[in-house]
């Protein structure tokens, strides 16, 4: 169900849950929240359900964790929150914990008859966001929706405080977009917190640090870019003014480049922790050349290998991505990996998500000593630092994983993904790659994660000098410690080559490599995209530097309900457009944006309206502007939802081209949820 | 009218089962998880929990007439035992559970032994308590509301 949706929305649930009016209704939340609740105690499993239900909660159950992890991979969006039982037969709880936490990014709620303390210490340092005694009662579960609320909401904050601070003549857009993206991330739960959104956006307009910066969206252009200045410059010398002089792409900013690099960084060090653990690739990840920065340089590697894992990148370029991405390692040119690792480093679904997870690991890592991820020595994240990162805020790991598994899930994965992958020639490649594998990829969720978690790592992180309205991101390092600790049970993650078994990062890394075929098959339905996806790349480039895009906060609304990512990305564009409202608004904003590309760009070809092609440009613009760290998959093809029916896309083109006149926003973005964009 | 002597019967049974220790307070989250769309979800319940649990007192069972013990499964079994019986409010038998569960822990076979057996009788007794229980309240008609017991 969606209860977030938007406006009358039908949201073409992603979740196997029908369509239930309290979806729409916003101010019935709690009431219809997606629970996914794993036990293998048929016992508890049903009391659990009927108290779920009884608390008016949309319920899944089931007695594996795998096959729990197969459904959520199957409805990214689907869930809002997991329960799961920590002894369970195929798989400990914590291992799905920390699985789902990378790849989806959900708030997960631990369960067991098993109350002891190191227990309980253990579910919060694997980023549980809560933990309950058996037997469990009702009343303890009226209450889970707040943890869903939290999550979204640091996501959120994170996503503001990770964009840029952009010049004072962004200002009025922005605010434009903040309103829009603080109701876009909203959607799920509109209600007060949508209303709080907006006022925090007001008042944060006026505080340049926390202003909700336009999004930068890294197109596969412009990723490529970056990891040519970063290669020319030596990972280890990469610091972001350097890489944004090379690049030298007008309307980008030092923090955008901060933030992708962070997450570029995780990402690499999460591949470079694989395959280091496969080849010894230790140097880059011990030598702790600066504690935050440490670890990249191994991330690099291993976002190579991620990519290639995924499949999104073919290995050879990976081979040589990772060659030019391992700065430091001596290793350069060598994919540690075999390349069944590498897939298996990668083959979640979302890589975007393992991105931004390497990142946050990375950057965790770093806090905390040398990331030996890939060195398999245990990573001290103190537990009650965890704890106390936990609760500080899920954020960037959240926002991450979030960002991953909320919309970005597919579309944005891909693009990030490609993003990431195409340093190299292959930039393109990955793009075509990506988008015939378009069905593949949900790893979007990679990708924006990678974003997000850069930006929240840059800003929190200590390494990165640019701080992107720092001060808020305590929490975002604090939640990539989180995010790291379930990382380190992913050690037994399938696929996961290295047995790090502190290393939270890495070992998340692996058993996302397992979830790579999801994601693929996710992917698989979209089909269509394709074209669009080539067309958007292309229009991209007709635009490309266009960063004015404001609405950086739109994007990250992460509705989780279905494809909510791609109403994310959507959303934002759409309300980029600002009310231009040819997207048909609703949830499909990432649908809406997608077709906006489309349209503009055919437009274009047509020679239509010039303002249509000015909203498309606007549009396209403004997706160009997504922060990456914010939105999912900023780059174009993340714009593409995997989940949005080529007809979505098609309708809102259409529908864009009727009527160049803005329409009323049909979503408001409250509810991200509305997935359906009528065609 | 007829009902009436079948529900004080049932309320009485019920009444003792609480006041000896039987079922506890979690029991009675079940009575009221207990509505028409699921009039007899109880006994569902309850009578999914004693086929399940069969399987876990086989198990463990089983595991120890091997010797010598492997405490650490023997734990295992029994915390999901453990697990089953609180959900459902099975008071004696969770408690039988726990303090096997610290024989377990401090490696003592014998203790285990003769916990188990204990546990086991606990179990018996009120499987048949509740079979009992059922019977009335199926010919009985559809519960009151749960009151917790005082």
């Amino acid at each position: 169900m969606k209860f977030s949706c938007g406006r009358g929305a039908m949201s073409i649930t992603s979740s196997s849950a029908a369509w239930k009016p309290t979806d729409v209704v916003a101010d019935q939340f709690p009431a219809g929240l997606r629970v996914l609740v794993v036990d293998d105690d048929p016992t508890c499993l049903m009391i659990l359900e009927k108290m779920l239900r009884t608390c008016l909660y949309e319920v899944t159950k089931c007695n594996r964790a795998e096959t729990a992890l197969s459904i959520l991979r199957e409805n990214k969006n689907g869930f809002d929150i997991v329960i799961s039982d920590v002894h369970m037969p195929d798989m400990d709880g914590f291992k799905l914990l920390e699985h789902i936490g990378l790849e989806m990014d959900l708030p997960v709620i631990m369960m067991s008859a098993d109350d002891g303390k190191h227990v309980v210490m253990k579910g919060v340092t694997h980023g549980a966001c809560d933990y309950l005694i058996k037997p469990v009662r009702i009343e303890a579960l009226k209450n889970i929706w707040q943890h869903v609320v939290r999550k979204r909401k640091n996501e959120w904050k994170d996503f503001e405080q990770s964009g840029s601070v952009e010049e004072g003549d962004r200002q009025p857009k922005q605010s434009e977009d903040a309103d829009y993206s603080s109701s876009a991330n909203e959607g799920n739960w509109r209600g007060s917190k949508k209303r709080k959104d907006d006022e925090e956006e007001t008042d944060e307009r006026d505080d340049t640090s926390t202003l909700k910066k336009p999004r930068v969206v890294w197109s596969v252009e412009l990723h490529q870019q970056f990891v040519a200045a970063v290669n020319q410059l030596g990972i280890d010398k990469a610091v972001p003014k350097k890489i944004l002089e090379l690049m030298n792409v007008p309307g980008l900013t030092r923090e955008n480049v901060a933030s992708h690099l962070q997450k570029y960084r995780l990402y690499l060090r999460r591949l470079s922790g694989v395959s280091q653990h496969q080849s010894n690739l230790n140097p880059p990840f011990i030598s702790p050349q600066d504690s935050t920065f440490g670890p990249l340089s191994s991330l690099n590697g291993l976002d190579l290998q991620a990519l290639a894992a995924t499949g999104q990148l073919p290995t050879q370029s990976f081979a040589r991505l990772q060659a030019a991405g391992l700065g430091r390692p001596t290793a350069k040119s060598s994919i540690p990996m075999t390349l069944v690792d590498q897939r298996n480093i990668f083959s979640f679904e979302n890589p975007k998500l393992r991105f931004g997870e390497g990142q946050q690991q990375q950057q965790h890592m770093n806090n905390k000593q040398q990331i030996n991820l890939l060195n398999g020595i245990p990573t001290n994240m103190e537990p009650r630092q965890l704890a106390s990162l936990q609760h500080g805020g899920q954020s960037i790991g959240n926002m991450n994983m979030q960002v991953a598994s909320h919309g970005a899930q597919n579309n944005q994965n891909n693009s990030l993904l490609m993003q990431m992958g195409q340093p190299q020639s292959r930039g393109q490649i990955l793009g075509d790659t990506t988008v015939s594998h378009s069905p593949r990829r949900p790893s979007s969720m990679g990708q924006p994660i990678l974003s997000n978690g850069m930006a929240a790592n840059v800003a929190s992180r200590n390494g990165i000098p640019e701080t992107i309205g720092a001060t808020s991101y305590n929490p975002v390092s604090q939640a990539t410690s989180t995010l790291n600790f379930p990382m380190n049970h992913a050690s037994e993650l399938p696929g996961n080559s290295f047995p790090l078994g502190s290393t939270p990062g890495i070992s998340s890394f692996s058993s996302k490599g397992t979830f790579q075929e999801d994601v693929s098959s996710e992917i698989k339905g979209s089909g269509g995209f394709m074209p669009s996806y080539v067309k958007f790349n292309d229009l991209s480039q007709h635009k490309p530097q266009n960063w004015e895009l404001q609405n950086v906060g739109m994007t990250f609304n992460f509705p989780q309900h279905s494809s909510s990512l791609q109403s994310n990305l959507m959303q934002s564009v759409l309300v980029q457009q600002g009310s231009s409202g040819q997207m048909n608004g609703h949830n499909r904003s990432s649908a809406v944006v997608s077709r906006a590309m489309f349209s503009a760009g055919d437009i274009k070809e047509h020679g239509n309206a010039q303002n249509v092609n000015q909203h498309l440009n606007n549009l396209v613009d403004n997706i160009i502007r997504v922060k990456s760290e914010g939105v999912f998959d900023t780059s174009p093809g993340n714009l593409f939802p995997v989940h949005f029916g080529q007809e979505d896309l098609m309708g809102a083109l259409l529908k864009q081209q009727d009527s160049i006149a803005p329409t009323e926003n049909e979503f408001d973005f409250d509810g991200y949820s509305k997935d359906n964009i009528p065609v | 009218m007829e009902r009436n002597p079948m529900r004080r019967q049932l309320q009485v049974m019920r009444k003792s089962l609480f006041d000896q220790g039987y079922l506890d307070e979690q029991f009675v989250q079940l009575e009221e998880l207990q509505d028409d769309a699921n009039p007899n979800f109880v006994e569902e319940v309850v009578t999914l929990y004693f086929r399940d649990s069969a399987r876990l007192i086989l198990n463990i069972e089983q595991a120890l007439e091997r010797k010598p013990f492997d405490f650490n499964k023997l734990d295992g079994y029994m915390h999901q035992f453990k697990g089953s019986s609180s959900s459902i409010g099975a008071k004696r038998v969770k408690a039988e559970s726990t303090l096997f569960r610290e024989y377990c822990k401090s490696g003592n076979g014998e203790g285990c032994m003769r916990t188990f057996q204990q546990l086991k009788k606990e179990y018996a007794t009120l499987r048949k308590k509740l079979e009992a229980y059922f019977q009335v309240a199926r010919q009985a008609g559809p519960m009151e509301t749960a009151c917790r017991p005082k």
